[in-house]
């Protein structure tokens, strides 16, 4: 028995992508919910299974249920940072494959661009971190950034290429935030946050929601869009403070990344658009070599020469990313929501062109919790 | 009804965690860490069992030795105090912790580079640092 194929995205919903001026956090979840529900053609009187993890809500499908008044036969809330959402398509597949729920809505929504104007956070402070003050999380990336440099050479231009790329695909999505074009140059004198990253080397702080909506497959095409099938996914997590991971260029999607190929029978020549979680430039880099594109230690080469960019060899994050298009903290959603967009053949100007099969990876901590979701349209199954 | 005290199934918590038993000795001068019964692996930051083996740990004398594993510098304007060091050492016995290297500019602490452990103290609170020792390992 296998999971592959056996629910589909039929509706999904965004709300408040970059700033939000006036709402609060449960405002734009609960407004991305209606919109995915809308696209389906569903209510929330629909609205059986819920998945909701959020920094803003300590009991995030608890507030998500009674804002929203759903009284869920099937609810998960865990958190896992940024991969959470990748992770509720995981729970939503097995609770609807389960007859324990028909219709899943997973929900993300936040207004910390125009709340505080800095990454939201209920993390709690790490016992043998806090005392030293990192600036987190951006110092533990930096230090996974300063040693894939110095283990293989990677260069700051190689991490430009990533922002420069995910500010190209910006400039071609109307619904990005930052969309002016960006070059290696402007990157690399940008302001320094926390060596060797500058502030172009760190996704952007925003506002934002996004929603999906799940159904068995059996009924997926008794709704008007067209469903986008999830075809693979899987989850793992290795460590949670950044001097516990166990080696700091290779992350747990060495481990889930595989997984998730193989629940979809597929290989990574197979996908045809990919959407990397980019809190930071480091992290398409890693995440190309642990999900198999090239050998441990040659992302930097990889991601040269525009490759990631339109028009490259790799389509990758074409929304922007959370480098250019929104990052409200957490970013999971936006990746599985750009995938539908591009299998349904609607990403408008940065379409690609006949995509078939999708990948989203999430990341979650710092580079904590890895989760893949490999998707594909009906032609795949 | 709360288990009675000589209950097989109720963890012995007489005395003081590891954590604050680490925070104790760090106050009187020591850099202690911990250390498997039978592995004889070492084990930091301090834990009630050895993770992944559940082995019974014992507290040991740090040698104090280890080499940077990565650095960062935390840039702030001057006046909020300006840049400093934030770096993961690898201890001489395997397990790595966040720390800072300091004595030195921040820009110029550098992977591989051989430190040892210095008990600073910062807000009332002993804190562990690094200080560099000149040689440069891996």
């Amino acid at each position: 028995m296998t999971l592959r194929g056996s629910a589909a995205i039929v509706g999904v919903g965004l709300a408040g992508l970059g700033e939000a001026k006036g709402w609060s956090a449960i405002e734009i979840m609960a407004a991305s919910a209606h919109a995915a529900l809308a696209d389906a053609g569903l209510t929330v009187a629909d609205v059986d299974g819920l998945f909701v993890t959020s920094a803003f809500h300590a009991l995030p499908t608890l507030s998500a249920a009674e804002y929203l008044g759903i009284r869920p036969e099937f609810f998960n809330g865990s958190a896992v940072g940024g991969a959470s959402f990748e992770m509720h398509v995981l729970s939503a597949a097995m609770a609807l494959d389960a007859g324990l729920c028909n219709v899943a809505l997973i929900a993300y929504g936040s207004n910390q661009r125009t709340l505080g104007g800095r990454l939201m956070t209920t993390l709690e402070p790490q016992v043998n971190e806090a005392v030293y003050k990192p600036r987190q999380p951006i110092s533990s990336y930096a230090m996974v950034t300063a040693r894939h440099m110095h283990e293989y050479g990677t260069t700051r231009e190689q991490l430009a290429e990533v922002a420069v790329a995910a500010r190209a695909w910006a400039g071609l999505n109307p619904a990005a935030f930052t969309r002016d074009p960006l070059t290696i140059d402007e990157v690399l004198s940008a302001r320094m946050i926390s060596d060797p990253l500058t502030k172009y080397d760190c996704c952007l702080v925003t506002d934002g929601g996004g929603a999906i909506v799940m159904v068995r497959a059996d009924r997926a095409r008794d709704f008007p869009r067209k469903p986008v099938y999830m075809l693979g996914a899987a989850g793992a997590h290795w460590h949670r403070q950044i001097a516990e991971m166990p080696d700091l260029t290779v992350t747990a999607a060495a481990q889930c990344g595989p997984k998730a190929f193989a629940m979809a029978g597929l290989s990574p020549s197979q996908i045809d658009v990919l959407q990397l979680y980019d809190a930071f430039t480091i992290n398409p880099i890693l995440f190309l070599e642990d999900l198999g594109y090239c050998a441990k230690g040659e992302g930097g080469a990889f991601v040269s020469g525009g490759a990631l960019a339109p028009g490259g060899r790799l389509p990758v994050n074409t929304n922007g990313g959370g480098l250019s298009c929104v990052h409200p903290g957490m970013y999971g959603i936006f990746l599985i929501i750009e995938a539908v967009e591009q299998l349904r053949g609607e990403a408008g100007a940065r379409q690609v062109a006949g995509a078939a099969t999708a990948l989203a990876h999430g990341n979650g901590g710092v580079l904590s919790c890895q989760a893949t979701c490999i998707f594909g349209t009906g032609d795949t199954l | 009804m709360s288990a009675p005290a000589n209950s097989p199934i109720l963890a012995d918590l007489s005395g003081t965690g590891p954590e604050a038993t680490y925070r104790e000795h760090l106050r009187a001068g020591r850099f202690m860490i911990q250390r498997g019964l039978a592995s004889g692996r070492h084990v930091f930051y301090p834990r009630i069992a050895a993770p992944a083996t559940g082995e019974r740990l014992e507290w040991v004398a740090a040698s104090g030795l280890g080499v940077v594993y990565s650095t960062t510098v935390v840039r702030q304007r001057p006046e909020a105090g300006g840049d400093y060091n934030i770096s993961i050492v690898e201890l001489a016995e395997g397990p790595r912790t966040m720390s800072q290297v300091v004595g030195i500019a921040p820009g110029e602490v550098r992977i591989g580079m051989q430190v040892k452990a210095r008990i600073d103290e910062r807000d009332g609170e002993p804190l562990l640092v690094f200080v560099a020792t000149g040689g440069q390992g891996e």
